[in-house]
């Protein structure tokens, strides 16, 4: 084991133990223990309340990060290829990009509802601006000596596509989709919040108001795995498609 | 009768402001290689670009055996200064790209790369991306490139400037190796006197804006060539000495350029 993962597990070890040491002295309505977190952790599974809420969750997230991608890297390529089509919208599409998104949860929620499609649709504007902007940046910033590469061997439009725009876009779009799934969690929080009477923020919101704060902890902790499993994943498939941008790996 | 013709060439930037090129007159003979020598913002890198059709002149001609050019020729290859390899391509992936861009057959193309990358000696390079390679490899890959489509021009930009002395005398003489085996039709950049002598079979001395052709000089040492031996000729002393006058002037020359304009 490397020195770095030692001391990693050590201060976790530590932290762990001073917040099971501390946490047992507060009033359980205000705060909890690891362990406690970890029996309700339990509880809750084997109930098959934890799997169920969750699954809706990952439904939504699923969804809105699927149609997010789709349209965000097809709405970014139009705007990068053709200049009308961005400067008819580059006004709307940073200034929802800049909007703190939370603020038309609640016009969302009058418009569609308070079930799956209107989680799905919240989501997804938490996740397709950073996908289209970086999609835009991508094509648009294609290196002009490549251009030139390209022009001077009498590249065809698609022959252009395939060698040089797509290959050039693909890690701002990786990046963009690492930003999505970022916001996109955080959307899907506040629209449980305000919506559902399910998935893993409607949990946080019911055991919050029932004073049950252990297992309020237990949808918290997984909110915060599921980004962390997700942030690991995005790098992991960034790393696949797009291995030239590994410059570390000298041999 | 000549490979390129090119008449009356003139080229301005910035609406008129920058005379980039003025009246630049030349003739390339079959098989001919022509160094273009002069300071830098001569507009070398612009003659180059027009005669591959990659930015628009203002006025003059171009032929290519006998026929008008207006847009980029599939005959004609460049090497550039800055290596242009795509770095998501393993460097066979670069060396073949000409070559898929011509819907060559696959047999074919896996063939010809694999030539080039044993001429050029890349060997056991062939799956390495660009940023693992030297500069030396790289221009090489470029190199390999422009060959691999078996251009009937070659076109060069200070392909060798980037390197150091040491990489770029040995690419100098690969070059003039591979020349002597496949023959070609050659424009040649370099602001380098050394260079332009031991590649050229004659200079064009370009002067500063706006830019003309000063002179056109031609180099008389035999071929096939070796450094050794250009550099023991007695044309080499001869003309390694005007060549530098004549840069110098040029170099002086930088402010009153305009008056005589
Ligand atoms: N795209 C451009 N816009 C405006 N001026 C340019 C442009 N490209 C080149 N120039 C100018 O034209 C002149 C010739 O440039 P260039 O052909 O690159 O010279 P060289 O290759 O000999 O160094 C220079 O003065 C340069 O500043
Ligand atoms: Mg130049």
């Amino acid at each position: 084991m490397s020195k770095k993962t030692l001391v990693r597990l050590a201060s976790l070890a530590v932290v762990l133990i001073l917040w099971e040491f501390y946490g047992r002295r507060v009033n359980p309505i205000l705060f909890t223990y690891p362990t406690a977190v970890a029996r309700a952790f339990f509880e809750l599974a084997a109930s098959g309340e934890l799997a169920s809420y969750m699954r809706e969750s990952l439904m939504v997230l699923a969804y809105a990060t699927v149609a997010s991608i789709v349209a965000g890297v097809l709405f970014g390529v139009l705007m990068g290829r053709f200049a009308t089509i961005e400067w008819a919208t580059d006004m709307y599409v940073s200034a929802l990009y800049s909007m703190p998104m939370v603020a038309v949860v609640p016009l969302i929620v009058l418009w569609f509802g308070f079930k799956v499609p209107a989680k799905v649709i919240i989501v997804f504007l938490f996740m397709v601006f950073p996908v289209l902007l970086n999609t835009f940046e991508g094509v648009k910033n294609v290196d002009r000596n490549l251009q030139e590469v390209a022009r001077s061997f009498c590249s065809s439009e698609r022959q252009l596509w395939r060698h040089l725009i797509i290959p050039s876009a693909v890690p701002f779009i990786v990046a963009g989709i690492r930003l999505a799934i970022g916001r996109g969690l955080v959307g899907m929080i506040i629209a449980e919040f305000y919506t559902s009477i399910t998935g893993l923020g409607y949990m946080i919101v019911r055991y919050a108001n029932a004073f049950e704060t252990d297992k309020l902890f237990v949808p918290i902790v997984v909110v915060m795995i599921l980004g962390i499993g997700l942030m690991w994943l995005a790098k992991w498939i960034e790393v696949r498609i797009a291995p030239w941008r590994r410059f570390d790996e000298r041999e | 009768m000549a490979k390129i013709c090119i008449r009356n060439l003139t080229k301005t930037y910035s609406g008129g402001r920058v005379v980039a090129l003025s009246d630049i007159c030349l003739d390339i003979e079959p098989f001919e290689s022509i160094c273009i020598l002069g300071p830098s913002g001569c507009g070398k890198t612009t003659l180059l670009r027009i005669v591959d059709c990659l930015i628009p002149r203002d006025g003059g001609e171009i032929t290519f055996d006998g026929q008008a050019v207006y847009e980029p020729r599939p005959d004609i290859a460049v090497v550039f200064q800055h290596f242009g390899l795509f770095p998501w391509k393993r460097l066979d992936e670069n060396i073949a790209y000409g070559l898929e861009i011509r819907g060559r057959p696959r047999q074919e193309t896996a063939a010809t790369v694999a030539r080039y990358i044993e001429l050029m000696g890349l060997k056991g390079f062939e799956k390495a991306y660009p940023h693992q390679l030297s500069g030396g490899m790289q221009q090489r890959a470029g190199l390999a490139r422009a060959l691999a489509i078996n251009p009937a021009l070659l076109l060069m930009d200070e392909p060798f400037g980037s390197l150091d002395a040491q990489t770029r005398e040995l690419m100098q003489e690969e070059l003039l190796r591979i020349l002597t085996t496949e023959k070609k039709t050659m424009l040649f950049v370099t602001h380098s006197i050394d260079e332009a002598i031991l590649l050229g079979d004659r200079i064009v001395v370009m002067s500063r804006r706006p830019g003309r052709i000063r002179e056109i000089i031609s180099v008389g040492v035999p071929r096939p060539r070796k450094i050794i031996s250009v550099r023991a000729h007695p044309r080499y002393i001869e003309l390694r000495a005007r060549l530098w006058e004549m840069l110098k002037q040029e170099q002086d020359d930088r402010i009153p350029a305009e008056t005589n304009a």
